[in-house]
């Protein structure tokens, strides 16, 4: 008669929170729904400028609240995290070879950076000009 | 000369009399060199023989001393009591798998998903023996060759939470090894094995934490291997769209 009795162990429900690396990937994660919450604030304002100025107006001196302001710094700072989390994590995605070399994952970072500031910018001039 | 030593915690379970694992300490000599695998065979031998753990090489390459040390999957042989001491140590068995005894878990269900990825070279055709070798060129083997690296100690399952989760996921092992046939030049099996990368339970079951490169004894970087097969399932998908087999 077999002795065997393989004990299997609970996952505890706080599980991400016994180690940093879990606890940082569920900020990074969850960080999902602060931007899903803003880009439904902006979808919002497109809905009422199609409704014309003064529904437009209201929805811009609604977003001056202080609760919406809070709301808009941590979108902010949750969206700034998951760049870079996210930035450094692409060369795990990226699969450039150049002279029989893989490119460094160094460049492969800097490059979105670049990429990023390039965007930024064009988005400035267009908000601007 | 009075000695240092090292208090050294060890989850024990004994299935034939115990209901649940418990925690036994362990008082070590310490010395800085010390490994914590030959912490537990000090332990082995001079304090308690019915103790159980796995091992073979003691350098790194044969993949079997895996156990979480202070609830990170480390191997035994590649931790050293230094980087503890003067703190306490705890060892446990490898997370997310069963206890078999002490430090010892069933490995089975990691067997079993290394297997099903054909880790085997299927060639385009086959090659009569008179035909001569496979040859390939040091670029060609670069591309694959960390993912060959491998020395199946189950670390990355044990870092994996989507593998805790749900162990129908097939996890950060096997699919590096899938990669590494599926980058192989002399390799043609690369549609059989895109069945099993698409799936629910392939790579889409990975949600990119990436503990398991971190953790990896070998640099294997299963994370990666993961998402390069997320973007090759991807292109599978939408040429799908277009050219129904
Ligand atoms: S990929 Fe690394 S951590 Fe995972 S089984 Fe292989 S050697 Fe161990
Ligand atoms: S004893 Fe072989 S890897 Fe540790």
């Amino acid at each position: 008669m077999t002795k065997r009795k393989p004990y299997k162990r609970e996952l505890p429900t706080d599980w991400w929170l016994k180690h940093a690396f879990y606890t940082k990937y569920m900020i990074r994660e969850g960080s999902s729904v602060l931007i899903t919450l803003y880009s439904l604030i902006l979808a919002w304002g497109v809905l009422r400028l199609s409704q014309g100025e003064a529904a437009f107006n209201g929805w811009l001196e609604a977003l001056q609240s202080p609760f919406s302001i809070f709301i808009h710094l941590l979108a902010l700072a949750l969206a700034l995290y998951h760049t870079i989390t996210w930035f450094s994590l692409a060369p795990k995605a990226v699969d450039l070879w150049l002279k029989g070399k893989r490119l460094e994952d160094k460049v492969i970072v800097a490059g979105h950076y670049g990429a990023f500031a390039v965007v930024t910018v064009f988005c400035l001039l267009i908000i601007t000009l | 000369m009075s000695e240092l030593m090292i208090e050294i915690d060890v989850l024990r379970y004994r299935p034939e009399m115990d209901e649940k694992p418990f925690t036994q300490m362990f008082e070590v000599p310490y010395t800085p060199d010390m490994s914590i695998l030959e912490a537990l065979q000090y332990i082995k031998d001079h304090l308690d023989s019915t103790i159980s753990f796995r091992w073979s090489c003691r350098m790194a390459i044969c993949g079997s001393c895996g156990m979480m040390v202070n609830g990170v999957p480390k191997l035994g042989c590649k931790a050293f009591l230094r980087d503890y001491y003067p703190k306490k140590v705890s060892l446990e068995p490898l997370a997310n798998f069963p206890i078999e005894r002490d430090l010892v878990v069933v490995m089975d269900d990691f067997i079993k998903k290394l297997e099903e990825v054909k880790p085997y070279i299927i060639p385009e055709k086959e090659k009569c023996l008179s035909e001569g070798t496979y040859q390939q060129t040091p670029e060609q083997m670069a591309k694959f060759k960390q993912f060959s690296m491998c020395i199946n100690c189950g670390l990355c399952y044990a870092a994996c939470p989507q593998y805790a989760l749900d162990n129908k996921f097939t996890g950060p092992a096997a699919l590096a090894l899938l990669a590494r046939y599926n980058r192989d030049s002399r390799d043609g099996g690369e549609a059989q094995r895109m069945k099993i990368v698409n799936q629910e339970e392939g790579v889409w079951g990975c949600t990119f934490v990436g503990y398991c490169s971190v953790v990896c004894p070998k640099d294997v970087d299963p994370a990666a291997a993961i998402q390069l097969l997320k973007v090759e399932s991807s292109k599978d998908y939408l040429i799908g769209m277009f050219k129904p087999e």
